[in-house]
Parts: structure tokens; C-alpha cells; sequence
């Protein structure tokens, strides 16, 4: 079994439903989820709470990919952006089904489900989140 | 009896599309003549973070943005794919966390050749009649694979269709649903093996036609009806020519199949082929209207449905999530040596 493959088990909320958490205390969303708010600290401990975001946003900055790792080598050039999700949280994406040209800062994007990566031809295959343009 | 059908809908198909000449000038083939032979211009391509999972996720999302059901309330999923990506794990419970109906639910992967996506929904049917659940999730999707060289090359394509199945809020009723089956070795995939395998001419006369003409037939008889009764009809559609000589043999016309006939633009997505026709007619149904499906599965089989459009399709969000035709347009054209390196032929078997 791969070494990867119970930390994205453990990961799936978070890569197929955008499950981010909230600090109870201050009320600050996070995504990926934390522990315990960076901010109010041991205020926030036992007070974090799930919440459910859209996987809507808007382009902060991206560049592009022209030399990728390994898994990724087939996709260049690729963009990837920093998303400003809905509720607050930034956050870094690989924006697809989109033309280099076409991106620009301020793009509003949606979530898509896709293939980020499979341990070579016999290994596990992990799913998650993209980005494309919002219809 | 209760009645039965569907609640929402959704599509999903892969935006990269190669042309049927682009295919042909490789093989040193007359382009053109293969595109009207075929009745095929272009076929979608998945991009090579796009598999039958992320077609089936996408779809029912699609389906439930239309739609205002929770998905906890699905009881069932069933997939019918013959490119699901794993041979042991289901694509059923990707589909199922990533919508949020896990863990109280029934999934098992389902394989028929181009009719496991029709299989699923008449498993959904049955389960929701029985009252073993409330909602069944049946998908059809498909990333065919075929050989280089091969025939099925200018036709093998992507794309898949989701349809919620239940008893409340059916914007489609199925009045009745019907198969026929017969061992008939037209077109298969050994274990373990990349690409498929056909019987060439084979695969019309007594599979394709047999099978159609036979249970639409049977499906007449039941129901008393005559094609003029519909006001479509969806057909496999494997090429651009088979659905429209089956549907010429049984008296329906051209007008009636058009609305559902996506396979000159977008090619064979077997599994998702006759689903995407049934939604492309979903996007465009108005109540009342009468709707005649009939799928075909190589080895071989068909299903049957007729259905009623009821009052409840004008409250279905059907602009929630994008129709048939919008991604049908949404395109972008790739190279062969693009086609090769992303649908992975530069490590055939």
C-alpha cells in the first residue's frame, strides 16, 4: 500500500466536499480545516466547527507551470492559481478546461471534481478538487 | 401501480475534441470519407485528470443542482461503466462521498457494455418501488478505449449522464421498462486486457439491429403504442448511422430522434450514449410530452423505456447546471500526438 494513501483518506472531506471549520471565538473560516484557531488559540480549542463551504472564488494571482513535478509533467503548461474561496479562506489551485489566455486576475472560478494523482499504474488514485471558470 | 421515474438529471462531457480527419490522416485513411461513413465529425477526449469517476461525480452534482433533494435521501448508486477506474473498487463510493450520500447506501458497480447505465436505472426502479429506499442514483459514463488504428479509434469517446430515481417530484415518469437479452459475442474486452476487441460487420445485423428492433417491439406490444405516439425517441447511438436505420426500421422518423442523437458531434460514449440522448431531450421536454428509449449493450441486450414528461419538469432548475447543447459547444480541438499522450497510447499494450 502506498504511504499516501491514508492521508488522503483522511483528507477526503476536505478534497471532494470542501468541509472547511469555523473558530467558535472569533468566527474565522479556515480551509483545509485547523486544529485550533491561530488567532484565539486555547480560546478556540473544542470550539471549532465544521462548515460546508461552496468552492466558489475568485483569482487572486496564479502563474504558469511550465516545468511540473513528476505526476503533473503531462499537463504543462498548466496555470495555478491562489483562490479567494467565497467565505475568506485563499487558497492554491490548478485551474482547468480553460484557455492560458482566457486568465486573468479577478476570474471567478468554481470547484470541479477531478484526478490529481495515481501512484503509477498499480497504486491507489486520488481525487479532488480544480478549478474552472465559472459558467 | 405507484408510479415510478425520474426526479433530475445530469451531464457531463469532457471538453477536448478530436477531429474524425485529424484520426484518419494518421492512419493514412480519407478523412472525410470514414466522417460520413460514420456519421461522426468529432469525438470528445478526457483530459488526463478526467476518468469515469470524475464524469460521474460531476453528473450528479449536476443532477442535484437541478433539483432540491438532500442526498442523504439516496439509498442507492449504481454505476454502469466499461472504464471504471479501478477493476477492484468501486466507482460507486467516490461518487457517493463526493455528493454526500455515504454512508447509509446500497453502491455496486455495474458493467453491460453500452447499456449498464439503462441497467442502473431499472435496478433504481425497482428498489424504489419496493420501498427499499426513496431515491436511487443511476449513472452512465464511460472513457471508451480502443485501439490505435482500430476502427472503434474515430468513435470511442467520453462522457456520461446521472438520473435521480424516485417516487415524488418526477419530472419524467417511466410508464413501463422492458429487456431483451441474448448471448451474442459482437464486441467484448477479455480480463486484464487495455483495448476491445469487435466482430466487425458482426456487431450490426444480429446484434445492434436485433436486439433495438426486438424489445422496442416487445416495448409497443405492452404499452399498445405506435412510434407516432412519441414525440422522441433515443437510440443508441454507437455511430451517426446505426440510430438512425434502427429508427427508420421501426417507423420513427427523423424529426422524433434528432433532439436526442448527439453522436456526430461528440462520438460513442457507450455507457453514457443512450443517458446523454435521454438528457439532451430532458433539456428541451415540455409536460406531456411521450418519450421512447432504447439502449443496446454489446454481448448482448437492450432496455426499454417509455416515458411521460409531467407538470413538475417547469419547476426542475434545468439552467442550474449546463444542458447537452452548451457542452457540446464548449470545445477545444487537440492534435493526434496530444490525443496519444493524454488517452495514454504511447504505452499500449
Amino acid at each position: 500500500m502506498g504511504e499516501a494513501v491514508a492521508r488522503f483518506w483522511r483528507e477526503i472531506p476536505q478534497r471532494y466536499n470542501f468541509m472547511g471549520n469555523k473558530c467558535g471565538s472569533c468566527e474565522r473560516i479556515f480551509f483545509p480545516p485547523r486544529e485550533a484557531c491561530p488567532f484565539c488559540r486555547r480560546k478556540s480549542m473544542g470550539k471549532m466547527q465544521e462548515v460546508q463551504l461552496t468552492g466558489k472564488g475568485e483569482v487572486v494571482t496564479y502563474t504558469i507551470i511550465h516545468v511540473g513535478p513528476e505526476e503533473f509533467e503531462e499537463q504543462v503548461p498548466y496555470p495555478i492559481a491562489i483562490i479567494k474561496l467565497e467565505e475568506g479562506p485563499q487558497i492554491t489551485g490548478q485551474i482547468v478546461d480553460c484557455s492560458i489566455d482566457d486568465i486573468h486576475i479577478g476570474l471567478k472560478v468554481e470547484s470541479t471534481f477531478r484526478r490529481i494523482q495515481a501512484e503509477g499504474y498499480t497504486g491507489a488514485i486520488y481525487y479532488g478538487y480544480k478549478f474552472k471558470k465559472c459558467e | 401501480m405507484e408510479e415510478v421515474g425520474i426526479v433530475s438529471y445530469g451531464a457531463n462531457i469532457p471538453r477536448y475534441r478530436i477531429k474524425t480527419e485529424e484520426i484518419a490522416s494518421v492512419w493514412g485513411k480519407d478523412g472525410r470519407s470514414i466522417s460520413e461513413g460514420l456519421g461522426i465529425s468529432e469525438k470528445s477526449v478526457p483530459s488526463v485528470d478526467q476518468d469515469t469517476a470524475t464524469i460521474s461525480v460531476e453528473a450528479a452534482r449536476a443532477a442535484l443542482k437541478r433539483c432540491a433533494i438532500n442526498p442523504k435521501d439516496i439509498g442507492a448508486i449504481y454505476i454502469g461503466s466499461e472504464s471504471h477506474p479501478y477493476a477492484v473498487k468501486p466507482t460507486g463510493t467516490i461518487v457517493g462521498e463526493a455528493i454526500g450520500a455515504t454512508p447509509d447506501l446500497m453502491v455496486a458497480d455495474f458493467e453491460f457494455a453500452c447499456k449498464a447505465g439503462t441497467a442502473a436505472i431499472q435496478t433504481c426502479m425497482g428498489l424504489v418501488l419496493s420501498g427499499m429506499i426513496r431515491y436511487g442514483l443511476a449513472i452512465g459514463a464511460d472513457t471508451s478505449q480502443a485501439a490505435p488504428g482500430d476502427a472503434l479509434e474515430y468513435s470511442a469517446a467520453a462522457g456520461g449522464a446521472a438520473f435521480i430515481i424516485g417516487k415524488d417530484q418526477i419530472v419524467a415518469r417511466i410508464n413501463h421498462t422492458c429487456s431483451f437479452t441474448t448471448d451474442t459475442p459482437d464486441f467484448w474486452r477479455r480480463a486484464e486486457r487495455k483495448y476491445p476487441s469487435h466482430g466487425g460487420r458482426f456487431t450490426g445485423a444480429p446484434a445492434y439491429f436485433k436486439h433495438i428492433t426486438s424489445c422496442a417491439a416487445n416495448m409497443m406490444n405492452h404499452m399498445g403504442t405506435k412510434p407516432d405516439d412519441y414525440d422522441y425517441a433515443v437510440f443508441h447511438q454507437p455511430n451517426g448511422k446505426f440510430p438512425i436505420a434502427v429508427a427508420q426500421k421501426l417507423g420513427f422518423s427523423f424529426e422524433q430522434i434528432k433532439q436526442g442523437l448527439i453522436v456526430s458531434f461528440i462520438g460513442n460514449t457507450y455507457s453514457g450514449a443512450s443517458p446523454i440522448g435521454l438528457s439532451s431531450v430532458l433539456d428541451v421536454a415540455k409536460p406531456g410530452d411521450r418519450i421512447f428509449v432504447t439502449s443496446y449493450g454489446s454481448g448482448a441486450g437492450s432496455d426499454s423505456f417509455d416515458l411521460t414528461v409531467t407538470d413538475a419538469i417547469k419547476d426542475l432548475k434545468r439552467k442550474n447546471a449546463p444542458s447537452i447543447a452548451q457542452m457540446v459547444a464548449d470545445k477545444e480541438y487537440i492534435s493526434y500526438g496530444v490525443y496519444a499522450k493524454i488517452t495514454d497510447l504511447l504505452y499500449w499494450e
